[in-house]
């Protein structure tokens, strides 16, 4: 009994100062925040301090700005981590045989992921740049396009833009957890398959990827909700501009809070945000695991 | 079709699939590299030259020679000096403070420790906007806005959570036996952490270190929000002002690149067996 006592008082002691530092940075705020959500806190208005119940959710869920901002940020979230996932898979098996050469390009497949995210911001930039931008110079003369393109200056281009730095920088992540998967598999089963006369696409198919499940499922998760916190490339690229076209939740939840001064609906979105990744996050483990009943 | 056809098709598929991959991946930072050598006449030549006849480097020499305060070239130089110094605090830090914290919760019995996990976990879910506005209010009381020590704590609150997830994996595989023999030894607790278990988990520990380094480098927003002047202004931000200035100096901006990715690809490169283990049993834990 003793013995218990004293290790638990160890026990806090040692987790404590990590708790504080989580506690009163991190928790202490996101409590404020939510009571943010429920008393007027926007600086312009005249009833500041007025509680106002569920006004500002319901009033954000019933705004077609909202609406917009979600389809903006579903848009950019879909296609962005299908890329990085499909592209990781394909990179990952190229990766995972024994060839000449492929040492060298494990070692240079992690180099996006290294650079920084307002660098990556600025080189992609460059790159989709509708004067003097190096994209516009090699279609052009590919004579894909017949004249220079403003990528960043059209709603649309501009998000796919955004999706093609983002993918490049964060693939190799996908590409990391999808070979070390990989290196785990049981060859003997797949040569035995081989043997057997199944080709390349049924092996993959039938044995492959059932093993990779997991490993997909963790990537997706991960992925979407760094995605939805995304930040530092639309700052850097477009300013969720132009004319809205790059606007997502949380660039939105930004803008309201640092230009607008609309306090409680900036906290609104955030919190919004936050269930939405939860509710995905339920929704993809319940996918997976009724994918993974079926199989047994 | 007999073997060594196949083969032969095998490698050939092979290899334009590393060539297709390579390109894919070097071509954005040779693109950078080169633009930052090119002269701004070249630059801005229409049709564009992929392939710079003469290349300069006095975009460099200017970066190391400028020294007018008000110049974005000498608030870059200012700002990566403050990121070397966050990023080196945080992590040590983050390693002391995070392990002792996931030695608790790997291997210690107390109330409310899976509450107290799952709380630290879900903050990774909530948005950093939703923290900044009673953050920044909290922070002006303490005194500690635009300030490193200020930073060095809020990118703590971030870091360590998931340094307290890697690290309590490595210290949950290690073997009851040797906290048995430790005990009968005669060993603290303390004593039991330090000497048999760090050892033990010190690949584990490298592999967290690297990516605080990491993470804390890569920081934006909360560098962003939280400092104003070269007290504690940070690399990224540095480099999103140069893009927010009017005129838009795509030579230097891609000088200020390439010597921001340098430390991270470096590190990377030469540390990519121990981010692989780090990332990937961090994320596999689930």
């Amino acid at each position: 009994m003793k013995k218990r006592k004293s290790e638990e008082r160890f026990a806090y002691s040692v987790v404590s100062p990590a708790l504080i530092i989580v506690f009163f940075v991190v928790i202490a705020p996101m409590v404020i925040t939510l009571m943010y959500t429920f008393v007027n806190m926007d600086s312009t208005s005249t009833r500041t301090g007025q509680f106002m119940g569920l006004h500002y959710y319901i009033s954000a869920l019933s705004s077609a700005q909202f609406w917009a901002d979600f389809g903006r940020t579903m848009y950019y979230t879909v296609l962005s981590t299908a890329a990085e996932t499909i592209v990781g898979l394909l990179i990952a098996l190229l990766l995972d045989q024994d060839f000449k050469g492929v040492k060298f390009l494990r070692a240079i497949t992690i180099i996006p992921w290294a650079i920084p995210t307002v660098v990556n911001g600025s080189l992609w930039k460059l790159i989709f740049n509708g004067q003097y931008g190096v994209l516009n110079a090699i279609l052009l003369r590919l004579h894909l396009i017949s004249s220079y393109q403003s990528w960043l200056g059209d709603p649309g281009s501009a998000m796919n833009a955004i999706v093609i730095a983002d993918a490049w920088k964060m693939t190799p992540l996908a590409v990391i957890f999808f070979l070390a998967a990989l290196q785990g598999f049981n060859r003997a089963t797949y040569e035995a398959a081989m043997v057997d006369g199944a080709g390349v696409f049924r092996r993959f198919w039938v044995l492959t990827l059932p093993y990779l499940k997991p490993t997909i499922l963790i990537v997706v998760v991960m992925r979407t909700v760094e995605k939805f916190k995304a930040f530092d490339l639309f700052y850097i690229m477009t300013r969720g501009g132009p004319a809205d076209g790059t606007k997502t939740l949380m660039y939105d939840a930004y803008l309201k809070a640092f230009t607008n001064l609309n306090y409680s609906q900036a906290a609104t979105y955030a919190y919004l945000i936050a269930i939405i990744v939860v509710m995905l996050t339920v929704a993809y483990m319940k996918i997976m695991r009724k994918g993974s009943d079926e199989l047994e | 079709m007999n073997l060594s056809k196949r083969k032969l098709r095998l490698r050939i598929v092979q290899y334009v699939c590393f060539a297709v991959v390579a390109v894919g991946i070097l071509a954005p930072v040779v693109w950078m590299i080169l633009t930052s050598v090119m002269y701004p006449k070249d630059l801005t030549s229409l049709p564009l030259k992929l392939i710079p006849t003469q290349v300069t480097f006095s975009r460099y020499a200017e970066l190391f020679n400028d020294t007018n305060i008000d110049d974005a070239v000498y608030v870059f130089k200012g700002a990566l000096l403050n990121s070397v110094v966050i990023a080196t605090f945080v992590t040590l830090l983050s390693l002391v403070v995070g392990s002792l914290a996931a030695y608790g919760f790997a291997r210690l019995k107390f109330h409310f420790k899976n509450g107290l996990m799952m709380l630290t976990l879900f903050t990774y879910m909530i948005p950093p906007v939703a923290m900044v506005i009673p953050m920044y209010l909290i922070f002006s009381q303490f005194g500690l806005l635009d300030k490193k020590s200020g930073l060095i704590v809020l990118y703590l609150s971030f870091i360590l959570p998931f340094i307290i997830w890697v690290m309590q994996g490595f210290f949950g595989s290690i073997s009851k036996s040797f906290e048995e023999a430790a005990e009968i030894d005669g060993a603290s607790r303390l004593q039991t952490l330090i000497y048999i278990f760090m050892p033990i988990a010190r690949p584990g520990a490298i592999a967290t270190g690297i990516l605080a380094f990491l993470m804390s480098w890569d920081e934006f927003f909360y560098s962003l929000v939280f400092t104003s002047s070269l007290n504690a202004k940070t690399m990224p931000v540095a480099i999103a002002e140069f893009n927010g200035k009017f005129t838009i100096d795509y030579g230097m901006i891609s000088v200020a690149g390439v010597i921001a990715s340098l430390i991270p690809v470096l590190i990377t490169l030469f540390f990519q067996k121990y981010i692989v283990m780090g990332m990937t049993s961090g994320g596999v834990k689930e």
